[in-house]
């Protein structure tokens, strides 16, 4: 199983991502969330503390559910980037698209 | 559905001082659920003590991923009858990492920054511009349906 999903406090879901997001499983992610946005929750974190890599269709795949979760007001905060991970997102830019926390229980405090 | 076939990896150790100690050969056919376990199984090879623990865990296997990853949904359009062949070169001071699809080929330099504000919210055209910022070199052949990766030591 490459993905855990749990509650945090007032309805937030926190999605782990457990080895890799990468294209071989990014829509597994995707649909992941989308049922949980269907079923009404707003607030996502999404947790890479115990993930290995995360390839441009990982980042793609996040991207297009930053875009879907935000349409109807929601909110998607990224968390537990390890060092080459945050340089991922910061050579791509995309740290300047995503809120990123250093653990899960900070992104879900700063919703 | 077929069962895919588990992938087979061929290793070689040839003669250091002809320039590669262990050569890795890997086919595989172009589905995308095979990137992962493709990555993991020539990864585990790689740990030879020329690249960082850090770099293998991180930047070949990244860079590894995008590169069959565009073999497959770029080079060869997703064709199951199309193969992507990967040849590991692990020398004693570099890897070189060879990814070769059945496509027609692409021009590399027309492939756009992907980090221009008008681009920042696409979902795809990243995988280039990763692979150039986590390897030491990326050049292709003529055809533009093979890259070679180089990773020096360290």
């Amino acid at each position: 199983m490459s993905f855990s999903l749990r509650k945090g406090p007032d309805g937030a879901v926190v999605v782990g991502v457990d080895g890799q997001l990468i294209v071989g499983n990014r829509q597994e992610l995707k649909q992941l969330v989308l049922n949980a946005l269907e079923e009404g929750a707003r607030r996502f974190v999404i947790d890479f503390t115990h993930t290995g890599y995360i390839d441009s269709s990982g980042l793609g795949v996040l991207v297009s559910l930053s875009k879907k979760i935000r349409e109807p007001g929601g909110d998607l905060r990224l968390a537990g980037l390890n060092e080459d991970l945050q340089t991922l997102f910061e050579l791509t830019k995309l740290d300047t698209l995503f809120a990123i926390s250093r653990t899960a229980e900070e992104a879900l405090a700063a919703f | 559905m077929p069962v895919a076939a588990p992938l087979q990896l061929s290793v070689r150790h040839t003669d250091p001082t002809l320039g590669a100690a262990t050569e890795l050969r890997l086919e595989l056919p172009s589905d995308v659920a095979l990137v992962g376990p493709a990555v993991e199984l020539i990864s585990t090879h790689c740990c030879t003590g020329v690249l960082s623990p850090r770099r293998v865990l991180f930047n070949l296997r990244t860079a590894l991923a995008e590169a069959i990853t565009n073999a497959i949904v770029y080079g060869n359009r997703a064709d199951p009858a199309k193969q992507v062949r990967v040849r590991v070169e692990l020398g004693l001071r570099v890897v070189h990492i060879h990814v070769e699809d059945d496509g027609d080929g692409f021009d590399a330099a027309t492939v756009p920054n992907p980090t221009t504000p008008d681009r920042l919210l696409f979902e795809d055209g990243r995988g280039l511009f990763v692979i150039r910022h986590l390897v030491d070199e990326v050049t292709f052949n003529a055809r533009g349906n093979a890259v070679c990766l180089t990773l020096k030591a360290g």
